[in-house]
């Protein structure tokens, strides 16, 4: 019987099979920030156990809250700044380096096609967009992960989800996405792998793959997938040069991680991107989403470009290109923070950071910062934020804030405007 | 082993998240008893406000796809060390039940129905709790009316409540 990609990997990965469908698998990395694994830390240290299965597979970063806003914060980063060094962890990011964990790892190359990886964060799922099986746990299952190298999962059950046709101008990944956690609503997907496939898929950069993938798990699902193509291992091929003779041949090695022809769904489900168009949400579900057309007019104190869905440089390009030459409307707060320093520093030599400067943006340093209201943009109460992030929660991004998702064109355009906005409106350059 | 008895909140509304149950501002804290006094904190609930009395209650019954979201495990931790070892729900975000079966805790699904009838019968009553993990019987009273329901639970699970957590297995197994 065929395979998806997720039954592949856990296949190939399989150290034990203690009760039922449960199986325990090897890691290829482990990924740690500062606010998940400062607890895990502890308790080892607590049990005596102290130490890392294998210092190269354990790749840190601080990255929530960074610069510390506070003695707590500070504390979180030294806990883990000690701890990388302690165990000899060269793959740590520290102040001057670090970026948004889901946008820094795969920069640098730590994900391949086939892995299996774990991270104390709920958006790990990202990774997924490499071919790789790549889960959120909480932090006892990164503690053992740290550990043993092991994580234990039900085996896994797929969706596929099939984009066929062509994304309309405007129509972004981050359209794609949220129409699709629209359908299936905020559990649709729990404990189970979303296959992402079909032609827009294929024609997709990896940064958009990393924002379909992103927000899997606003559904439910265990982690997003995409299929190893030229385009992963182009992306890769720096990393990976010395391994394989030809990106052809390192394409027919990966190949092993694509789904078979007969593989096994629970379900399917097939969308015409020809009918998409750019969506936000309403409400404090990510679920709760409309055609930005519906909501236009709609007035935001607060525009947030940034963070592991949509903070990289093909993100800040698309915003920037709405706003070059313009100015956001008076009174609204348009902050931009790319999400790693590789992402500022392309964006600097294009000229991006300038535009966003000019038009009245303030630019951050690389963080999570106001995603998750921690810092560099937290709203007061009743406040209204238009953001490229993956959260809509009640109080997400600062206690009685309302979030509405959407993406950077989106964004821009709204940022522009004063009030949710197409982006249609300014790309046709009639404003 | 934890025990998994007491008195009930019943939190009528389904999709809580992990941001309501411990919001984002108190996961700089590096000690799970720093998070005692602001489990729920930003719940709100459709229409009405239960008593969100966590100190008298000790069980959590809710409806569906709770523990959605972030996968901090601050969200167990903050009910743990508020002496609530067990949720029941219609369903869980898989997260957050692995959450709570790795500090040794308890998530447990119920039929719609079954939660349905529970809310019904008790909810705003002082209910009380009474697990039997030998049987898996869950024995719901309140001033003399009782409800027992048979409950499922993977051996997994199940094995990871008795070592008191995935570190303790992990650690002797693997
Ligand atoms: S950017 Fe936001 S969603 Fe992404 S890892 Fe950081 S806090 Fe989480």
């Amino acid at each position: 019987m065929g395979k998806t990609i997720a039954e592949k990997i856990f296949d190939s990965h399989l150290v034990d099979n203690p009760f039922g469908d449960i199986h325990v698998i090897r890691l290829d990395a482990v990924f740690c920030h500062e606010i998940t694994t400062p607890v895990a830390i502890n308790d080892l240290a607590e049990r005596g156990l102290d130490k890392v299965f294998d210092p190269e597979k354990i790749k840190a970063v601080i990255d929530h809250v960074t610069p510390a806003k506070d003695s707590k914060t500070a504390m979180q980063g030294k806990i883990l700044r000690d701890w990388a060094d302690r165990n000899s962890i060269r793959d740590f990011f520290d102040i001057g380096k670090n970026g948004v964990c889901h946008a820094i790892f795969p920069e640098k190359g730590f994900v391949r096609p086939g892995y299996s990886l774990i991270m104390g964060d709920s958006h790990t799922c990202t990774h997924g967009a490499f071919g790789a099986f790549a889960a959120g746990v909480g932090t006892t299952d990164l503690e053992v992960g740290i550990l043993k190298g092991v994580c234990a999962f039900h085996y896994p059950e797929s969706i596929k989800i099939e984009i066929k046709g062509k994304l309309p101008e405007g129509v972004y990944a981050k359209d794609v996405i949220l129409t699709i956690i629209g359908r299936l609503g905020v559990n649709g997907a729990t404990n189970k792998v979303i296959e992402f496939c079909g032609e827009v898929v294929d024609s997709m950069s990896m940064e958009a793959r990393m924002t379909l993938c992103n927000m899997a798990i606003e559904a439910g699902g265990t982690c997003g997938i995409c299929a190893p193509d030229m385009t992963t291992v182009d992306y890769l091929w720096n990393f990976i040069s010395d391994e394989f003779g030809s990106k052809e041949e390192a394409l027919e090695k990966y190949s092993e991680f694509t789904a078979d022809e007969d593989a096994t769904y629970t379900d399917t489900l097939i969308i015409d991107a020809n009918e998409l168009v750019p969506v936000t949400t309403f409400g404090f579900k990510p679920d709760q989403v409309k055609p930005i057309s519906e909501m236009t007019g709609e007035k935001v104190d607060q525009v947030y470009i940034g963070s592991c869905t949509n903070g990289r440089i093909e993100d800040l390009r698309v915003a920037a290109q709405i706003l070059k030459g313009r100015k956001i409307k008076e009174g609204l707060r348009g902050i931009v923070s790319p999400a790693s320093p590789a992402i500022y520093s392309n964006a600097l030599d294009e000229g991006i950071i300038k535009i966003f400067m000019e038009a009245g943006f303030c630019v951050t340093n690389p963080t999570c910062g106001a995603c998750l209201g921690m810092s560099n943009g937290v709203l007061a109460e009743g406040e209204i934020c238009a953001s490229t992030t993956n959260r809509n929660f009640n109080g997400r991004m600062g206690k009685g804030g309302t979030v509405h998702l959407m993406s950077p064109a989106s964004a821009a355009a709204t940022a522009l405007n004063g009030l949710i906005t197409n982006s249609e409106l300014y790309r046709k350059g009639d404003k | 082993m934890k025990t998994f008895n007491g008195k009930i909140l019943f939190l009528d509304r389904a999709d809580i998240n992990t941001d309501e149950i411990i919001p984002a501002r108190y996961l700089t804290e590096i000690t799970k008893e720093a998070l005692q006094p602001h489990l729920l904190d930003d719940l709100v609930l459709d229409g009405f406000t239960p008593p969100l009395d966590v100190e008298i209650n000790s069980v959590i019954v809710t409806r569906a796809n709770f523990g959605c979201g972030s996968s901090r495990e601050h969200a167990p931790w903050a009910l743990e060390v508020n002496n609530m070892n067990i949720v029941i729900a219609e369903s869980f975000a898989r997260i957050f039940k692995q959450n709570m079966f790795n500090c040794g805790m308890m998530a447990v699904e119920l039929d719609a129905a079954d939660i349905d009838r529970l809310f019904n019968k008790f909810s705003g009553k002082e209910t009380t709790l009474t697990t039997d993990m030998e049987k898996k019987e869950f024995l719901f009273s309140c001033e003399g009316e009782d409800e027992r329901l048979t409950f499922a639970i993977s051996e997994f699970d199940q094995a990871l409540v008795k070592a008191g957590g995935w570190v303790g297995y992990a650690n002797d197994n693997y």
